[in-house]
Parts: C-alpha cells; sequence; structure tokens
C-alpha cells in the first residue's frame, strides 16, 4: 500500500476494495482485450467515481468489481478477502450483504409495490425479521423521499421515482459499497441532483463506499475522487480532493 | 424462510398473469380428468367382466375330458418304436368322474374352499312343438349350488325352492325359456343325446347376465339328470368348487391336478378372453393416459419457458442483488407446483364428474351383458394416482426452464 500515490492523506482510513492486475478479454465477435492490467484500491466511505469515454471498459469494470461477472484474470480483495475463484452461490450470498446496486435503468421487479422491492435483499439476507426489514425498508424510502409512494406497484411510478426506489433497495442491507451503473443516465436535473445528495450522505456519513460509472461530469466532480479510463487502461488514478 | 420470499415471489408472478396461469393450469386440468375418466373406465369394464365371470363361472371345475390325446397302446407298450398313429378315435367311456361325491366331500374339508357343488350335466334337446332345440341340463344339488352362485339372487320369476320341492322341476335360462316360450307353471318336453326322455315342469327362469349360459341352461335335480341318462345315483360329471380368495384357485387347481386323474380347469384358463381383453385395454389405458399427460407437461414447459424469458431481467435483478441460482429454481418450480397442483385437483374434481356422469348415463347392452349403465370403477387410488402423476409431469416440465433461469447471466440483462 506503500507503492500507491493516492494514499498519502488516507492513512488512517482502511483500504476497502481492492483490485489486482485484472485482465479481461471479450471472445465474441473476435478476441479482444477490453480491461489492461488494471490495480487499484478503494478506501472505506471514499465515494468514487470512474469517467471515460464510451467503450473504454468502464462498465466492464464494474461488473467486475460487482462480482458478477467472474471471468477475468487479476485478483479482486474486499475487506482483505479474496473474492476471485469463489462459487456462484457465495458470490451471490456476499453482495446480498456487501453490495447495493443503481443502475441506469431502475430495474425495479414491476409486479411489486415499492416497499416490497426495498424488503425483497432484506428478507434475502434474513438478518432482521420480516417486520423489522419493513421497518428498515420504510426508513430507506423516506430517506429518499418515497415514503408515501410505498405501497404502489413499482410499474406505476416515474423514472425519477424508481430510481430513488431503487436507491433505497440498494442500501436496505447497509452495504459496505454502492454501486452504480450510470445512476443519473436517464434522469433530470432535479433528481440527479437528489441521487447525488443521497450517495454523498450515505459515504460521508455513513461511511459507505460509493463506486459509480458516470457520463456526468458534475456528478463525477461532486465525488473524492475520479478515475479515467481509456482503452482498457486506467489513465488517471485521480486525488483524493475532498477528505473530511 | 428462503424458501417464503421465494413462494411469495412465485406468488405474485402468478396472480399477476392470472390467465397465463389459468392456460397452464387447465393444461393439467384436462389432462388429469381425461385420465381419470379414462382409467375408471376401463377399470371399471374390466371388474365388470371379471365379476360376471367369476359369479357365473366356478373357480375350479374338474370333470372328465373324453377327447384327450391320451397315448395310444401301441406307443404304451412300444415306446421307442417308430410309431404311427393317424386318426384316432376317443375311447368309448363314461364322462363319470369316478367316486366324485367322494371327492367332492374332501375337497370340501380344504379350508380354503367355499363350497363344491357335483353336477351332472347332459346335452338334452327342449321340443317345443315340431322344433328341438338344444341346451343343457345341470343336474345339481340345489342348496349347493345356492351357495356356489347365489342362485335366488338371480332369478327373474318363481324360486328355487320349488325345484327342491319338485321332482320333475326345472329352472330355465331367461333367454332360452324366451326361445321356448315357456314361462313359470308350463311343461316342457326334454329329450337326451342317448334317447331317454322326460317331462318337466318350469319352475322358475334365472339370468346371469351372461349369454351363453342364460341362451343354453337349465337347473334340475340331480336325480333327475341321472334318472334322464340312465345312470346310477353316484354317477358324477362335473365338480364345481369356490375359493374363498379366487386368487388362490389357480393354485389349488394345480395341486388338485396333482391329485386327482382328471381335467381340472381354473376360471383364468375358462374366461383366458376376457383376461386377455383386459390386458389389451391395460396398455390402452397407460398408452392414452401416459399421452395425455406429456401433452400437458409439454403445455407447461412451453408457459414456464415463456414465463422464463418474459422475467429474464426479473432474474437479472434478483441476482444482482443476491439471490443465487437455487431461489431462483426454487421462484420457477414453486410455480410449476402450484400449477401442477391446483391443475390436478380441478382434474380430479372434474375426473369424478365426468367419471360419475358415465356411470350413470344408460347403456343398452342388449341380451350379452346384464348392466344397465357403463361400468366405472370409483377408486381412489386412481385419484391419487392422477395427482401424483399431474405434480410429477409439472415438476419435470418446470425444472428445465428453471435451470435456464438459474444459469441467466445476469451481466449480460445489466448491460442491455
Amino acid at each position: 500500500m506503500e507503492n500507491s500515490d493516492l494514499t498519502k492523506s488516507a492513512e488512517e482510513r482502511a483500504t476497502i476494495l481492492k483490485a489486482s492486475h485484472v485482465n479481461k478479454f471479450f471472445l465474441e465477435p473476435v478476441k479482444f482485450q477490453v480491461l489492461k492490467d488494471i490495480s487499484f484500491e478503494v478506501k472505506k466511505g471514499e465515494f468514487l467515481s470512474i469517467v471515460g469515454k464510451s467503450g473504454c471498459g468502464k462498465s466492464t469494470l464494474l461488473y467486475i468489481l460487482s462480482t458478477m461477472d467472474t471471468s477475468y484474470d487479476g485478483t479482486l480483495e474486499m475487506n482483505g478477502r479474496k473474492l476471485t475463484g469463489r462459487s456462484q452461490n457465495e458470490l451471490a450470498a456476499f453482495r446480498n450483504e456487501h453490495l447495493g446496486f443503481v443502475f441506469q435503468f431502475h430495474f425495479l421487479l414491476p409486479e411489486f409495490t415499492a416497499l416490497q422491492n426495498v424488503m425483497l435483499p432484506g428478507l434475502k439476507l434474513g438478518k432482521y425479521s420480516a417486520k423489522q426489514v419493513e421497518e428498515r425498508a420504510y426508513e430507506k424510502l423516506r430517506m429518499v423521499d418515497m415514503e408515501e409512494h410505498a405501497l404502489k406497484p413499482s410499474m406505476k411510478l416515474s423514472g425519477g421515482q424508481q430510481q430513488r426506489v431503487a436507491i433505497a433497495r440498494a442500501l436496505i442491507n447497509d452495504p459496505t459499497i454502492v454501486m452504480g451503473d450510470e445512476p443519473t443516465g436517464n434522469l433530470d436535473k432535479a433528481n440527479s441532483d437528489m441521487v447525488f445528495d443521497i450517495f454523498r450522505e450515505i459515504s460521508h456519513n455513513n461511511g459507505q463506499t460509493i463506486i459509480t460509472v458516470t457520463h456526468d461530469p458534475d456528478f463525477a466532480a461532486g465525488g473524492d475522487r475520479i478515475i479515467e479510463m481509456s482503452d482498457g487502461y486506467i489513465i488517471s488514478h485521480g486525488h483524493e480532493s475532498k477528505i473530511q | 424462510m428462503k424458501l417464503r420470499i421465494s413462494y411469495n415471489i412465485a406468488k405474485t408472478h402468478l396472480l399477476t398473469k392470472k390467465k397465463q396461469t389459468l392456460v397452464a393450469m387447465l393444461g393439467v386440468t384436462f389432462g388429469i380428468a381425461m385420465f381419470i375418466v379414462m382409467i375408471s373406465f376401463m377399470q371399471g369394464v374390466n371388474q365388470f367382466l371379471e365379476d360376471s365371470a367369476l359369479d357365473a363361472s366356478p373357480h375350479v371345475r374338474i370333470y372328465k375330458q373324453l377327447t384327450s390325446d391320451r397315448p395310444s397302446l401301441i406307443e404304451t407298450l412300444n415306446p421307442d418304436g417308430f410309431n404311427i398313429i393317424h386318426h384316432q378315435k376317443p375311447k368309448n367311456e363314461p364322462a363319470r368322474i369316478k367316486n366324485g361325491l367322494i371327492i367332492a366331500r374332501h375337497i370340501e374339508q380344504q379350508p380354503e374352499v367355499l363350497g363344491v357343488s357335483p353336477q351332472v350335466s347332459t346335452q338334452v334337446f327342449f321340443n317345443t312343438g315340431a322344433v328341438p332345440i338344444p341346451g343343457t341340463l345341470a343336474g345339481v344339488d340345489v342348496a349347493r349350488e345356492e351357495k356356489l352362485y347365489r342362485l335366488s339372487q338371480r332369478m327373474k320369476s318363481g324360486s328355487i325352492e320349488a325345484l327342491r320341492s319338485n321332482a320333475n322341476g326345472v329352472i330355465l335360462g331367461r333367454l332360452l325359456a324366451r326361445k321356448l316360450n315357456l314361462k313359470a307353471g308350463d311343461k316342457v318336453n326334454v329329450t337326451s343325446s342317448t334317447g331317454g326322455t322326460a317331462l318337466l315342469r318350469v319352475v322358475g327362469v334365472f339370468s346371469f347376465g351372461i349369454q351363453t349360459v342364460d341362451d343354453a341352461r337349465g337347473y334340475v335335480n340331480t336325480a333327475k339328470v341321472q334318472e334322464l341318462i340312465q345312470k346310477d345315483a353316484n354317477y358324477i360329471t362335473d365338480l364345481h368348487i369356490k375359493m374363498k380368495d379366487p386368487l388362490r384357485a389357480i393354485d389349488f387347481g394345480k395341486e388338485l391336478a396333482r391329485q386327482y386323474d382328471y381335467k381340472v380347469e381354473d376360471w383364468a384358463t375358462a374366461n383366458q378372453a376376457i383376461l386377455a381383453g383386459e390386458q389389451i385395454r391395460g396398455v390402452m389405458t397407460f398408452v392414452i393416459s401416459f399421452t395425455l399427460l406429456v401433452v400437458a407437461g409439454f403445455g407447461i414447459y412451453n408457459i414456464m419457458n415463456m414465463n422464463v424469458m418474459n422475467k429474464i431481467k426479473d432474474i437479472a435483478i434478483l441476482k444482482a442483488t443476491g439471490f443465487d441460482g437455487k431461489d431462483v429454481v426454487a421462484i420457477f418450480m414453486i410455480q410449476s407446483v402450484i400449477i401442477g397442483l391446483l391443475g390436478a385437483l380441478l382434474g380430479v374434481l372434474i375426473g369424478f364428474s365426468l367419471s360419475y356422469l358415465l356411470s350413470i348415463t344408460p347403456f343398452a347392452s342388449g341380451d350379452f351383458l346384464a348392466i344397465d349403465t357403463f361400468p366405472v370403477m370409483f377408486n381412489p387410488l386412481h385419484y391419487a394416482l392422477g395427482v401424483i402423476f399431474g405434480v410429477i409431469t409439472t415438476l419435470l416440465a418446470g425444472y428445465f426452464p428453471s435451470r435456464k433461469a438459474a444459469r441467466i447471466d445476469p451481466v449480460e440483462i445489466l448491460r442491455g
């Protein structure tokens, strides 16, 4: 860790996520190296944005970090535990407990109410009783200002509302890391600002780590650090600008 | 706890697509209902035919076979020689069972035997006006015959007591009586094949519901037949044996065949046509039921497959939020099981209703069988089988789409 130049002002903070020498190939339609020797670390409570042009590999990197994509070379560690090479079921349980996701196209289960959508990962975790999970879900919905829509079917909500419910769902198990794939990509300015405020709040107040892939320069600039990618390389690890 | 979430998701999926669920369910329902109707009807027919055959015929019959291919004299004397015997005739010997009454008493003492009825039967002509009509006269002890065949319950008119009290009485089969235009109280003249004649009074008419019996047989007292064919009181041609358990008849018959040098025939041999028919119906039932269930299974498979394709995004998101392959399999398997169980239960209800309707549908079988409606068997086992088959079919039909769902790679779907 001493070899990294970005730890200089953050020694007191633990490394939460570490990727070492990650290489990734796409085999279809022709063999193509999409990630080239990616190594970086993320600190606890850091609000990190990954930016770059379309096709630079940033989404691919995010899905590797998310543990959903397991076909890569190199190693991935979280909290010092190696994630590379674990079984799909182990990784699913890991995601359930430690990771939260927000996608560009909200991806709520359309048949369920907003509340049920938020509760599902909590019920799956099984750490709390159904009653407690429901209380927690209301708490998270209140946080994203969606409490009054809790019992509406999610397909009846607007795009911005759905995205806020998706954020509440990502937070239900108090994950160590929240990952976003263009979380504001589909939203208007007001909703984007709201998403940004929520992310900032949870990273700075709860110490939860945020990793988002984004095209929105304002959104990226508001975070703690920006990693810039191009053609499968990290061309800038950025600087931790706003440590509080 | 884990299954409970999967169950809730499955329930929500089923309830939001009610029409699709119903269609999938009806596939199973129809298959099971038809399966139950088929098997109830076929088993009903089998049971009916078997019962009527078992009721009206002895479980084991002992008689003397006159046309047996006995070894010729030259073969017994010169067993290693090159003998050619052409067109051998049966020996001239009476069809009697020697010591028949003693044998009967002996067999009757066996614990598994319900009763033995020694009989003298002979071919006769019933003379109606100038026309002789062939038939069989069975000389019986009425009390024993009653014990074996519940003859009193088969009387259309008259009574068996009348036969006992009237030495010249005869009870005729229903069709024979109709052919001869005779009613209880009328007189009929019979001629035996050996030339004896007797004037008998009709004291009753019976019906077994089996054409070959009702059309030819008349019951008289043993002594009357013995008199007609000029034999002594020990002359017995047949021993009819009823077992307590008809299935024991085959083994028991083999045992008797070892003990006595007479032809022993069990009911299964005597009713091979019925048993062969039973087997054919059994195979048919199996093939058709199997086809119905396979068709229903493919229906469910298609719908579940479609369901998985429609829910591919939901599956990806569930996996992203930490649901593993097993949870996804459970979600879709639970849907299949619910469809299968509800469909099967509905199928059982419909199958029962249809079977019941069939069992009260009038069916004119003519004189061939004593039956007014279609024979249908109501056996809880068939209904249980229907439900089990239905659930197994849906489990299989649901398994493959579920497995496919479990294998979905969330990255591909989420990246769009």
